[in-house]
């Protein structure tokens, strides 16, 4: 037994950084074939991509973003912009189909997902359904930017707690399950709260059970929580000098009544103000992050670009994480990036995608000089599309840069 | 289907009886009542008192909440079975699989449940302190914790553990992990990864 437990950490020790890079050779993945019938207003694409930039140029409502999302749609199984699936069929069509063909590890994979209207979504790998949609998600990782991410700086705190979450637990199943748990216990107790009211005696005798069991499931998702914000930051900043150019000094702090002293003593302190609100006040559900810029609340004091270029970071301090998880990038989806930006602040987001930690990007923009300008620079590869009122037509001056 | 007309009152009665027990609907009610009818008189007559009786004269034991013919249950009456071990369980049937195990020779203590503000069940609610009032009497040196493996389930366990925390008593609970003639890969992730973390020397599992 002893010697069988030796050799196995040996092995660990010896040839882990053998095993990674094995890992970083064999485990590529993008997409090579994408077909949609019905999807939002592309009523029929047959699309072939390349490993470097895909750009989908057009006017406003040509259907740029209804590509990325169907793509996106092929990782998570749903829309990134419409929670209602059957929201997605084309107007006066009766479903949707999105095909999309990928090289994972040198293998193809085929992943179905369609639609009929009143009917259960299909999704399929190699033609065999899934029988519970959770077990796809994670094997084609990507990340999407868009503008509506902005919500990540303006919104209320559970913009931001959503976010630190969908990272973690992508990357920490115990994770989630401890989210889990702490909602329930949450639950629990807001409920016993509730029954509280304008009677006595119902909650002394288990109160403190509650308390307890909060504080202990909450204290392993505050340390979690910032252990993580403690490695997101300098990646986070890494990427905003890079952006920005380097003269805005920004700076992310993560707010937690658990730093503020010992949280049961304090659930137990604000229970009569508990009661009459019928709600919890303390604990980590009420997390947030301070984004700061040049030492003031970027939500109250950036200007539209600075917000922008804010939340790209962030997502990219999302890619670099889910990169080193996984072993091989995500693919990367912008969508309209050099909306309110400046050109300095687009072009150099441009450069920095085309750098090799990327693999597979898509980008849209309306204006086709101007992204073929900047994208024949970056020495990757690069194909456009036309879009034109949800027909979608491959350009054909795309170039190979290598 | 609820405007089925039947030819007969008494059937009908009898049908919405049935229907009234978990897991029958209108339909199994009335085939049951249909096959009561050709029964033999003696043989409906013996089901109705096994019926009554249960109803009527089955007790709860007094010492550990289990069901029973008496006032003690045959477990807690039994004289070789170890009376200072207590397992700690949700309901009745938890005591059935447990000795099915064969596996356990101290007593129960039935608890009616776990606390769950959600279905609106207390500590007030369980039998929770004739458990407390028997371990201040020294009578037992370990409580086995035997609920189940949720959220609530721990919460319970952690109230009872509070509670015995004053008294000389070994506190301890099953063990939980991958199950026995189970292939690892099907194992889901949450148990696998907690029996990674609680693992036990090789010596304690041959």
């Amino acid at each position: 037994m002893f010697i069988y437990a030796f050799k196995f950490e040996q092995l660990l020790s010896s040839s882990g950084k053998l095993l990674f890079l094995h890992k970083r050779i064999w485990h590529q993945m993008h997409l090579n074939h994408l077909n949609l019938l019905n999807f939002k207003n592309i009523r029929q694409a047959e699309l072939s991509f390349i490993e470097g930039i895909n750009c989908f140029v057009g006017d406003n409502g040509a259907g740029k973003t209804n590509l990325l999302d169907a793509i996106y749609y092929l990782s998570f199984c749903k829309s990134y912009f419409n929670s209602i699936d059957s929201q997605l069929i084309c107007h006066e069509e009766e479903f949707f189909v999105v095909q999309g063909r990928y090289e994972r590890d040198s293998q193809p994979e085929d992943i179905y997902a369609g639609l009929k209207r009143s009917q259960k979504k299909q999704f399929k790998r190699n033609k065999k359904e899934y029988p519970r949609l959770s077990e796809h998600i994670g094997l084609l990782p990507l990340v999407m930017i868009s503008p509506g991410d902005e919500r990540l700086i303006v919104d209320g705190s559970d913009q931001r707690r959503k976010f630190v979450d969908g990272v973690i637990s992508q990357i920490d199943k115990n994770y989630l399950e401890q989210l889990l748990r702490y909602n329930r216990i949450l639950n629990q107790r807001n409920t016993l709260l509730k029954s509280a009211r304008g009677k006595s005696g119902v909650i002394e005798s288990q109160i403190d059970i509650w308390n307890s069991q909060l504080a202990l499931t909450g204290q392993a998702i505050f340390d979690r929580r910032r252990m993580f914000v403690e490695q997101l930051e300098p990646v986070f900043q890494k990427y905003h000098n890079y952006i920005s150019g380097g003269n805005e000094v920004v700076k992310i702090n993560y707010h937690s009544h658990h730093q503020k002293g010992d949280i049961e003593l304090m659930l137990q302190h604000n229970l009569a103000k508990d009661i009459v609100l019928g709600y919890t006040t303390r604990g980590v559900h009420r997390d947030d992050l301070e984004l700061l810029l040049n030492s003031y609340a970027v939500k109250k004091d950036g200007s539209q670009g600075q917000k922008k270029t804010f939340f790209i970071a962030l997502k990219l301090a999302q890619f670099e994480f889910l990169n080193s998880h996984f072993g091989y990038p995500p693919v990367l989806l912008l969508d309209d990036l050099f909306d309110k930006l400046d050109e300095n602040r687009g072009n150099r987001l441009v450069e920095l995608v085309g750098s090799d930690l990327f693999r597979q990007i898509f980008i849209t923009d309306t204006q086709k000089q101007r992204l073929l300008d900047i994208v024949k620079h970056t020495g990757k590869n690069y194909a456009f599309f036309d879009v034109k009122e949800g027909e979608v037509v491959k350009d054909a001056q795309n170039v190979m840069n290598d | 289907m609820n405007s089925s007309r039947f030819p007969s009152r008494l059937l009908e009665n009898a049908v919405n009886e049935f229907s009234r027990l978990p897991g029958i609907g209108r339909k199994t009610a009335l085939r049951l009542a249909l096959f009561i009818l050709k029964q033999e008189k003696d043989d409906v007559q013996r089901f109705s008192e096994a019926v009554k009786a249960l109803r009527e004269e089955i007790q709860y034991c007094k010492v550990c909440h289990n069901l029973s013919d008496d006032e003690i249950c045959e477990i807690c009456a039994n004289p070789k079975r170890d009376h200072a071990q207590v397992c700690v369980v949700e309901s009745i049937r938890d005591v059935m699989a447990i000795e099915n195990t064969q596996q356990y020779k101290g007593i129960y203590h039935v608890l009616g449940g776990v606390i769950s503000p959600m279905d609106g069940i207390g500590p007030d609610d369980l039998s929770i302190n004739p458990l407390v009032e028997k371990a201040s009497t020294g009578a037992v040196s370990e409580v086995i914790f035997a609920l189940s493996a949720t959220m609530e389930g721990d919460t319970t366990n952690f109230y009872i553990y509070k509670k015995l925390a004053a008294f000389p008593i070994s506190v301890t609970t099953i063990a939980r992990g991958v199950s026995v003639g189970d292939e690892l890969e099907y194992a889901d992730e949450v148990t696998l990864g907690r029996s990674l973390v609680n693992r036990l020397p090789f010596e304690k599992t041959l």
